[in-house]
């Protein structure tokens, strides 16, 4: 996905002279082909988050359409002010793009993994979120960001489903009429898929769970829904609870444990430690439904 | 010491009065007053009508506690009407106790968490360059307590390693918890720097007007002690 990212990113800053890059050395190497060709527009600020969501602000004020990059417990968790503040206060916007995500970075610990990062923009006011669960779902996720100034935030991980699907909340798989409804987001689809093959439940998934389609979600759900999350787990659970109010229904919120593995080893490691590999999503979604 | 001239003072005083409903005025504010006057009267290319033109100049305070002073040169150079300012605070009032950019005409940013400002503005001299509006300026005013915020030595850094053209003002009254030992300037290592008297206008003006195209330039208007 990261490929991809600067790819697009690249192809963008040629196509449209409003895209600028904010760096902060991470990924630096990747886009120095497009900093010789556009000097101006991408801005490499050194180790300095603060700065780079702060010069995305300053940049939006102008006119433009910054993009800013790095890990996302840099990009957001450190920076969370600036974004607060330097973007939603002024009324101006920024693409926010992010790598690493809840634990991509599984042998470098806590310091490089951000579960919160979804959680902390839902505090702020008007964010778009999109988690790509495949690399081929990334450019148009990107290309449409270009074309608003809106506040976009893109959280890209090496997780991904093995293939790509449509913008739009949908229906992977569908059960019986009165099914369970199972909604994945972003790479959590094919665990969940893993998990459930011979389950009779309605598989749904989308890749942007900001602004959740509630409607499209309401539509689906007769009595249970399962949401699985790549990130903390019940961040969406205000969101659903809304969407349902009025219809009486059972939730059940899946996604990372809000206590430190304090453990190494691969993301696979640390989706079994918090239940996300497809054992694990087995187990906890039997029990709710049993 | 205070040599505010009779003209500035004539026209902000019975302004800033209007806005605090007092003789006395915050020492904060006042601490601006003269640059901020110089800044208008005399340095900024923007007035109320071209206060969305791409290539004005920019301001960004950012120090915004303590706005009357700013308020008060607004209001006299017309970019708002006078009458706002004896609401000050209110509840549908445009004027906060910080100032809010989508609320008040001619406003760049809005502040009041100290040490977002100058990396706005590097961000806004950054943007102003890429689209090749290289006659507008880029000014931005710092208390010298608010350079206690880290965020600040992020931009001082970068603009100085990019030469980046853009000016600085810091506001020193000596009001940072634990100093600037050795000078304030000293923390702005490839800038060019004034230190002026903070109430001597020509001093202010010919300070701001002294700028380097290819670096980035700060001036430390020194006033009165917080307090005194």
């Amino acid at each position: 996905m990261r490929d991809t990212f600067i790819a697009t990113t690249t192809a963008l800053l040629s196509d449209d002279p409003r895209t600028a890059v904010v760096l902060a050395d991470i990924s630096a190497g990747d886009f120095a082909p497009a900093m010789r060709r556009h000097p101006d527009r991408v801005i490499n600020v050194g180790i300095r988050e603060q700065l780079m969501a702060g010069v995305a602000g300053g940049l939006a004020l102008t006119g433009m359409r910054p993009y800013i990059h790095s890990y996302a417990p840099f990009l957001v968790d450190r920076a969370y002010e600036q974004i607060k503040l330097d973007l939603g206060h002024q009324n101006t916007g920024a693409v926010l793009v992010s790598i690493g995500a809840s634990y991509d970075a599984s042998n470098v610990g806590y310091t490089h993994h951000s579960p919160g990062d979804v959680a902390l923009l839902d505090t702020l006011d008007g964010w778009t979120v999109h988690v790509p669960g495949h690399p081929d779902e990334v450019p148009a996720l990107l290309r449409q960001a270009a074309k608003t100034d809106d506040r976009v935030y893109v959280r890209l991980s090496t997780q991904e489903n093995k293939r790509a699907y449509g913008p739009k909340l949908q229906v992977i798989r569908r059960g019986w009429a009165g099914a369970p409804v199972v909604l994945a987001v972003g790479p959590m689809l094919d665990p969940v898929l893993a998990a459930l093959t011979d389950l009779d439940v309605t598989v749904a998934y989308t890749q942007t769970p900001r602004p959740l389609d509630t409607a499209g979600l309401r539509s689906l759900v007769s009595r249970d829904v399962v949401l699985v999350e790549p990130y903390l787990a019940g961040t969406s659970s205000r969101l659903v609870a809304e969407a349902l109010r009025d219809v009486p229904h059972r939730e059940l919120h899946l996604g990372v444990s809000r206590s430190e593995t304090r453990h190494y080893g691969s993301p696979a490691d640390h989706a079994a430690t918090h239940g996300l590999d497809a054992a694990g999503l087995r187990r906890s979604i039997t029990d709710f439904l049993a | 010491m205070t040599v505010t001239t009779a003209n500035s003072a004539g026209i902000l005083g019975p302004l800033l009065t209007r806005l605090t409903g007092d003789e006395k005025h915050a020492p904060s504010a006042n601490s601006t007053l003269d640059v901020l006057w110089v800044l208008y009267d005399r340095i900024l290319r923007i007035t109320p009508a071209t206060v969305d033109e791409p290539d004005r100049d920019r301001f960004l305070l950012s120090k915004g506690h303590g706005p009357a002073a700013y308020y008060a040169v607004l209001a006299a150079k017309g970019f708002f009407p006078v009458e706002w300012l004896d609401d000050f605070g209110g509840r549908d009032s445009h004027l906060g106790q910080h100032p809010d950019r989508t609320m008040i005409p001619g406003v760049e940013v809005g502040t009041g968490s100290l040490g977002h400002g100058l990396g706005l503005a590097v961000g806004t001299a950054l943007g102003l360059r890429a689209q090749g509006l290289l006659s507008a300026k880029v000014f931005v005013l710092l208390g010298d307590a608010e350079l206690d915020e880290g965020a600040n030595h992020e931009a001082i850094a970068y603009a100085a390693a990019t030469k980046l053209p853009l000016t600085a003002i810091v506001i020193d009254n000596q009001s940072a918890t634990h100093g600037w030992p050795g000078g304030i300037a000293a923390r702005f290592i490839g800038w060019t720097v004034s230190v002026v008297d903070g109430r001597d206008q020509t001093a202010i003006e010919l300070a701001l007007a002294d700028r380097d195209r290819d670096r980035p330039h700060l001036v430390v208007a020194t006033v009165a002690p917080k307090g005194m």
